[in-house]
């Protein structure tokens, strides 16, 4: 016990590389599915792709249980307040994933009745481009999510 | 099934000699908007067509314009409704006849509801409400289907911008908003 | 005095659009009294994304990405669909080979619809093993939809006139190899599910559908068939080359949850028999052509060149299920171009002819340009009559496309069903008719 524990920085820091490290692997995904995405959204939660294998596998269907916002599919402005209020009651600290090419611009969905990227309406952390992203650039998606928890540990 | 016998009858229901399109499964009559309810009633009750497939508008609204030889709409009236029914055998599931009644209305008028002849169409009067702007008489509770109660306008009449938005929470324009490049095909981290 | 003390019990219970049940993105108000649902109102469009608005602001070659998510669950029916409306307004024939390919790969596209669609039923219903291996089996089929297309889930294969490409030369070997899985994880299912005790008391009698109901709502598919009325657009209207397969039409009896659990899954083995007869019958393409066959591009870039004199004795290799698209249909498309389907990837990306004739068809104002008219082509989709209602005004781009979508009509008729029922059956039975927003919402 030489090392003065009470010098700044170097036990938080370390605490937050374990709770960062803990928390990347053990993401409580909320799957906001709407629509296409919702396809491939399957065939990475189930065996094939196994998203389970990143920890992520759980998903819970309430928002305070939930630390990540997947948002698989597109938003139409019908829908944008309900998905603003499930990410307003999600606790923090918490993520958000645009799934597809439709949250991350709209994509192709360029109208009147669709959110032109879901950003407009609530910060994202995440953006994974594809319509529909294939299973492995989800899968690739969410290693730089993990890297990125790590990264932050906690988070306001 | 033939046909020709059912078309002179709704012709005499119509009271007018009427111009079919089409032959066989893609027979479509023009009826008066005043009758097009009665026609219908008629076709179930009389000739067994026991199934509404659809029930949909197209508006006109500046049809053929820079096109020979393509007539616009008939005396200045902007919408056509299609009634589009099937007589099916329940027994064996074949179809006996398809027929499509085309009726024309403008958009002040209303055409009678046939939502007691066929519940189908509750809903799908309510959509041609939503998305064209025509209300079908005896429904004061029609209500929009597709889009938001804030939403103004018919999004599928011609005059209708397709980018016109009407978000109920963020910007109203997001165009303008800084975009992801299409070449970042990559998942991408936002610090 | 007691009757007004019963109806102040019942109260309202909202569900969805974002409910962990509810797959796909509907409201229900119910209006409850204890368990007992009194009424039930569904509230859809969380979805729309302006489909036929679009597919009037477009060219009508490339309306087609658009339908492939209209019913994500099985896109290659509406690429079909879609085409099939066009060719009928355009008169354009479509190639043998191109038909048979249509309609294989439809149903490879209906068996993922209905293994989804009973998967995610019976994942509702507390059976996860099920659900993981109907979708392990999909994944086969994915991949199989991925080797002739190029994507997993948003196909757009077919052209007006014809298909995008041939397909793979060994896909058919790949195809059964497929399905063999796609039996065996059937096979698990049907031993999981079938003669499950909560399974079938969760299913048998609940949410009934009676065929008059059926009837007056307008449903069609699976859902009609399930209450005995063995309506099926394939064997009522054969359309493609339907009329030469040997198929059944597999019917319920109670049009309860359990019989729409049993059509879908004897669908899925008469779609495997119709794949596997359509490679049968497949009639010989550009993989039987000569040897000595030289692509039409070569052709032209030779005969620029004055090098005539090779080309005498040269058979042209068509595609067949491309340019003859194009040939048939020439006369009665008015389009600045003579040709009215795409040119194949190699060729756009290979000859500056075949770039110029794709940028003839994609490009704005130009195109194929259908007669002034109206066409309605009715497909059977995974969940029922889908149609697809065209009305062009002679230009490159359609003045409406109204699509016919069968859950629409399904939705519609919810309420009959669920009314009367317990509250925790809403899950069963909503699982049950399959809704896809896409579709519904447009």
């Amino acid at each position: 016990m030489e090392q003065d524990l009470s010098a700044p920085g170097i036990l938080t820091s370390q605490l937050d590389q374990a709770i960062g490290w803990a928390r990347k692997y053990s993401i409580f995904q909320y799957p906001f599915v709407t629509a296409c995405c919702g396809m491939e959204f399957m065939s990475v939660a189930c065996s094939h792709y196994d998203i389970d294998r990143f920890g992520a596998g759980f998903p819970r269907f309430s928002p305070r249980q939930a630390d990540v916002l997947m948002v698989v599919g597109t938003i139409s402005h019908k829908i944008a307040p309900v998905l603003r209020r499930i990410y307003d009651q999600m606790a923090a600290p918490k993520w958000v994933v645009a799934f597809g090419v439709c949250t991350c611009t709209g994509g192709f969905y360029d109208n009147y009745a669709t959110v032109q990227g879901i950003d407009t309406i609530l910060p994202v952390d995440l953006y994974i481009p594809g319509c529909p992203p294939r299973p492995e650039t989800v899968l690739e998606g969410l290693m730089l999510l993990q890297k990125k928890i790590q990264a932050q540990g906690r988070r306001a | 099934m033939d046909l020709a016998p059912i078309l002179s009858d709704i012709e005499a229901l119509c009271g007018a000699p009427l111009s079919a399109r089409g032959a066989g499964s893609d027979t479509v009559l023009t009826v008066p908007p005043a009758k097009a309810r009665a026609a219908v009633e008629f076709l179930k009750a009389k000739h067994g067509f026991n199934v509404l497939v659809d029930l949909t508008c197209v508006d006109y609204q500046g049809f053929g314009k820079g096109t020979q030889n393509v007539s616009p709409a008939p005396e200045g009236r902007r919408f056509k409704l299609v009634y589009r029914l099937m007589a099916l055998d329940a027994g064996t599931g074949l179809i006996k006849a398809r027929l499509a009644l085309d009726s024309w209305v403008d958009g002040e008028s209303v055409p009678a509801t046939i939502k007691d002849l066929f519940p189908a169409a509750d809903w799908l009067e309510r959509e041609v409400w939503d998305m064209f702007g025509v209300r079908f008489a005896d429904r004061p509770d029609v209500k929009r289907i597709l889009m938001y109660p804030e939403f103004t306008g018919h999004p599928l009449r011609k005059d209708y911008p397709i980018k016109k938005r009407q978000p109920l929470i963020g910007p109203a324009d997001a165009s303008a908003r800084e975009r992801l490049s299409p070449a970042d095909l990559r998942p991408r981290i936002v610090e | 005095m007691s009757q007004d003390r019963r109806e102040s019990r019942s109260y309202m219970l909202n569900m969805g659009p974002a409910h962990p049940a509810m797959h796909g993105v509907v409201r229900l108000v119910l209006k409850l009294e204890g368990e007992r649902v009194l009424q039930s109102e569904a509230e859809i469009g969380y979805l729309h994304r302006a489909f036929e608005k679009h597919a009037e602001n477009d060219p009508w070659n490339n309306v087609i990405p658009w339908t492939d998510r209209l019913n994500y669950v099985s896109p290659l029916i509406n690429n079909a669909g879609y085409c099939m409306a066009v060719e009928k307004l355009a008169k354009i024939a479509v190639p043998e080979r191109a038909q048979y390919l249509r309609v294989a790969s439809s149903e490879i596209s209906r068996i993922t619809d209905h293994l989804t669609c009973v998967g995610a039923n019976a994942m509702e219903l507390g059976s996860f093993t099920a659900f993981l291996y109907l979708i392990q089996a999909r994944e086969e089929l994915y991949r199989c939809i991925d080797a002739l297309c190029g994507a997993r889930v948003t196909t757009s294969y077919t052209r007006v006139g014809g298909v995008k490409g041939d397909m793979p030369a060994d896909w058919p070997a790949m195809v059964r190899a497929a399905f063999e899985k796609v039996r065996s994880a059937v096979k698990d299912a049907d031993g999981l599910l079938t003669k499950n005790r909560i399974f079938v008391d969760r299913t048998r009698g609940v949410g009934i559908l009676s065929k008059e109901t059926a009837l007056a709502y307008g449903i069609t598919g699976p859902m009609l068939r399930s209450t005995g009325v063995p309506y099926d657009v394939r064997r009522a209207e054969p359309y493609l080359v339907y009329d030469r397969l040997d198929f059944e039409v597999p019917v319920g009896m109670a049009g309860d949850n359990f019989d729409r659990y049993l059509v879908r899954l004897a669908e899925i083995d008469q779609s495997m028999r119709i794949v596997e007869q359509c490679f049968a019958q497949l009639p010989a393409g550009p993989i039987q052509a000569p040897d000595d066959a030289m692509p039409g591009s070569k052709m032209a870039d030779l005969g620029k060149h004055g090098k005539t004199a090779e080309l005498l004795d040269t058979a042209a290799a068509v595609d067949p299920v491309l340019e003859g698209g194009a040939r048939c249909g020439r006369d009665s498309v008015m389009a600045d171009a003579p040709a009215s389907t795409l040119p194949p990837k190699e060729e756009t990306y290979g000859s500056i002819e075949g770039l110029m004739r794709h940028f003839e068809i994609i490009m704005w104002g130009r195109g194929i340009t259908p007669p002034a008219g109206e066409a309605y082509v009715a497909v059977e989709g995974g969940n029922g009559e889908l149609g697809f209602h065209v009305v062009s005004d002679g230009k490159d781009r359609a003045w409406r496309v109204r699509v016919r979508p069968p859950c629409f009509f399904n939705m519609a008729g919810l309420h009959k069903m669920l009314e009367g029922g317990a509250v925790a059956d809403v899950v069963a039975t909503f699982g049950s008719i399959n809704m896809i927003a896409g579709e519904l919402d447009r």
